[in-house]
């Protein structure tokens, strides 16, 4: 089967679609959307006062999805996401404006969702705290309109999910939600060395200061096979517009970088291998050790890979990383 | 020992009225912060904590493992100084602690977290939970001193979840006990570095330490923590003469072994004495570990007779009233000093701290 006869491929299987269900098999497991990342730069979306141009960055979003799924954008939103769905974007904002997912992307979302038919009170942004949302610039809201809410504030599942390493309460919103989107950034992280796609999930857990021994591993691909996580993220795109090398997961301006990029696909582990791959090159590029060197190379993004974890493709020879 | 949340607020609630102190009970005010006591900074505004052997490095805004210490910028804080969220009045024998003021009433406190994640842990939904998640109501130091104190209780009690992780509130709490007359127990899993616990024997009376297992293996898979510095701990207690009992909680087919256990009371024995109470406690299941069954009476009963045969003076059955393995024995002339059910005194042949009928004295804090 090709990869643009995935969509149809999902439709015709209920997975999602015009069914508001919580799909049986994780999207990200499909074999066609395996290893494949679609990176889209774009040179001068970030002005001189670091603020992102809103219908330059839509029509970005818009390319990569494309891409990475040979479809019109319409269709791959519509395809995806169902107007009975209730769609999580779990945006990463705990280093503050300068180092979270932007803004006008999570609008750009919002406004693809709306178009394919999801309710603005069926979209929740959601992260790990009130404050760290509204330091990065989000407006909290449970009332009308589209949800803006903490996991402090929406509270965490009695049940502990296990995985592995892993047992957590979950983030009521996440069990709220039927799709997820997952709307990381990309960072140098002082303990496990990155964070990106999969780090992300820390923020749907009530312990995840439990998770940083051993860089992470095995607990960041853990927490992802979690069955409430894995079974709901249908997408990831992440936020590289500014990225950062060093000093994270706080912002730290003297260590980032204008990529000015976004990194989007099905396959968050993939997505994660090509990200450690360009931190590392930033880093040898400005004369720093690779993470590895570092002592905190990003081993879980390696076992996200295993056959225990069925996460996505680590393998740099078999990831096609598509730029454009 | 659970408590509800509905049971903590009857009876802090109670506690303060009682007092004549407001308080209210929320959500958590996170921005309520104290600096920690133990930790060094490092470059980046990373800092390291040296309060427990895990001596996490944390960045900028981020938590330690136990969850309930953030960095910001460089400065690191304690967010449960004063939130406490469990408070109940228990027996002294409930924590237990069998050798120090036998019937005492113990003003029992805790705040959210823990420094290791034991997969049978009792209290897990205050002790591995996020600080957001659970309410808190603030107690401060002196309050805390006045209420124990109003209610008649001779002892506060740090328990329920790790007192290590709220070291500051609890050194202060028995700052303010000493001085209102009313003494310190802390009810801890030992794991703890050698400075913090040497400053906290200052202020405290007596420490229970829960030894989970005498293997490494045990503490990296079921508890996610070391051995090694809980025996330190252990040592360092000896040295610095607090009274301190120990309680094993054993767990069938997991840290049961004889052999094991042979080596652990011989352990005690020679490198902590043998005056040293040890407490061979009931497995309930609990948490992540509903697979294995409660311990059978034999298996307690056996591991005592273990403890007995190494030359223990005090080893004790836990979690099985009735037994006779609740009771005190002299251990020259076998007289019952001290005779429980339960948590309950029945009675007590002991006189100034010596057994009635031969004149032994049985080691402890009696008065
Ligand atoms: S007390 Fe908490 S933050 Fe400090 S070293 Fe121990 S677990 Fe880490």
């Amino acid at each position: 089967m090709k990869r643009r006869d995935f969509l149809k491929s999902l439709s015709a299987a209920g997975l999602v679609g015009f069914s508001s269900s919580v799909p049986a098999e994780a999207v990200g497991e499909s074999p066609q959307m395996r290893g494949r990342v679609v990176m889209v730069q774009r040179p001068g979306i970030v002005d001189a006062q670091e603020r992102a141009d809103a219908v330059k960055l839509a029509n970005m979003l818009d390319a990569a999805v494309e891409r990475l799924f040979e479809e019109k954008a319409d269709k791959i939103w519509r395809t995806l996401f169902s107007p009975r769905d209730v769609v999580g974007l779990k945006v990463n904002c705990l280093a503050g404006r300068g180092l979270s997912t932007r803004t006008e992307l999570t609008q750009a979302v919002v406004d693809r969702l709306t178009k394919a038919g999801v309710p603005h009170e069926q979209i929740i942004i959601w992260d790990r705290r009130d404050r760290d949302l509204q330091r990065a610039g989000y407006t909290l809201n449970s009332g009308k309109g589209v949800q803006c809410c903490g996991n402090d504030r929406a509270g965490f599942t009695e049940h502990v999910y296990e995985f592995g390493a892993a047992a957590s309460q979950l983030s009521l919103t996440l069990m709220r939600c039927t799709a997820v989107i997952n709307l990381p950034i990309l960072k140098d992280h002082g303990i496990v060395g990155m964070s990106g796609a999969l780090k992300n999930f820390f923020g749907a857990v009530n312990n995840p200061n439990k998770y940083h021994m051993n860089c992470g591993d095995p607990f960041v691909a853990d927490v992802a096979c979690l069955p409430p996580i894995r079974q709901k993220v249908r997408l990831t795109i992440c936020d590289a517009l500014t990225a950062q090398y060093e000093g994270g997961p706080p912002f730290m301006p003297e260590y980032t970088w204008r990529l000015e990029s976004l990194l989007v696909a099905v396959d968050m582990a993939a997505l994660d291998r090509i990200a450690w791959q360009m931190i590392d090159e930033k880093r040898r590029q400005v004369g720093l050790p690779t993470l590895e060197k570092a002592g905190r190379k990003p081993t879980y993004i390696l076992t996200a890979g295993d056959a225990a974890h069925r996460l996505g493709e680590t393998d740099p020879m078999k990831i096609e990383w598509i730029r454009i | 020992m659970k408590i509800s949340r509905r049971q903590f607020l009857f009876t802090a609630a109670a506690s303060l009225g009682a007092a004549g102190i407001a308080a209210a009970a929320g959500k958590n005010d996170v921005d309520k912060l104290h600096e920690a006591r133990y930790y060094k900074k490092l470059p980046q505004r990373k800092i390291e904590c040296e309060l427990c052997p895990r001596r996490c490095v944390i960045d900028d805004m981020e938590r330690g493992y136990c969850g309930v210490r953030e960095n910001h910028g460089g400065v690191y804080y304690s967010l449960v100084y004063g939130q406490v969220c469990s408070a109940n009045i228990d027996p002294i024998e409930k924590k237990p602690l069998f050798h120090f003021l036998p019937g005492a009433k113990a003003f029992s406190i805790a705040t959210v977290g823990c420094n290791v994640m034991c997969k049978f842990c009792q209290n897990w939904e205050i002790s591995q939970a996020n600080v957001d998640q659970v309410k808190s109501m603030e107690l401060l130091p002196a309050q805390t001193a006045a209420i124990a104190k109003d209610r008649r209780c001779e002892v506060i009690a740090y328990t329920y979840t790790e007192p290590v992780v709220f070291t500051e509130y609890m050194y202060d709490c028995a700052v303010e006990g000493r001085k209102a007359g009313v003494r310190s127990v802390m009810i801890s899993n030992g794991y703890i570095n050698a400075q913090p616990m040497k400053d906290l024997c200052n202020v405290l009376d007596a420490v229970k330490i829960d030894l989970k297992a005498f293997n490494e293996r045990f503490y990296r898979e079921l508890v996610a923590g070391e051995l090694k510095p809980v025996l330190d701990t252990l040592v360092l207690l000896k040295k610095q003469k607090m009274w301190t009992e120990i309680v094993y909680l054993v767990i069938p087919g997991q840290n049961d072994d004889p052999g094991e256990l042979r080596e652990m009371c011989t352990w005690i024995k020679n490198d902590l004495g043998p005056e040293t109470p040890v407490h061979f406690s009931r497995f309930h299941p609990q948490y992540r570990l509903t697979n294995i069954p409660a311990t059978p009476l034999e298996v307690l009963r056996k591991a005592r007779r273990i403890g007995l045969e190494c030359g223990l003076y005090y080893v004790y059955t836990g979690n099985v009233p009735g037994d006779e393995g609740e009771s005190t024995y002299c251990p020259n002339c076998g007289a019952v000093v001290i005779k429980r059910f339960g948590f309950s005194v029945l009675s007590r042949a002991l006189k100034d701290g010596r057994c009635v009928a031969c004149g032994r004295a049985i080691a402890g804090v009696w008065s």
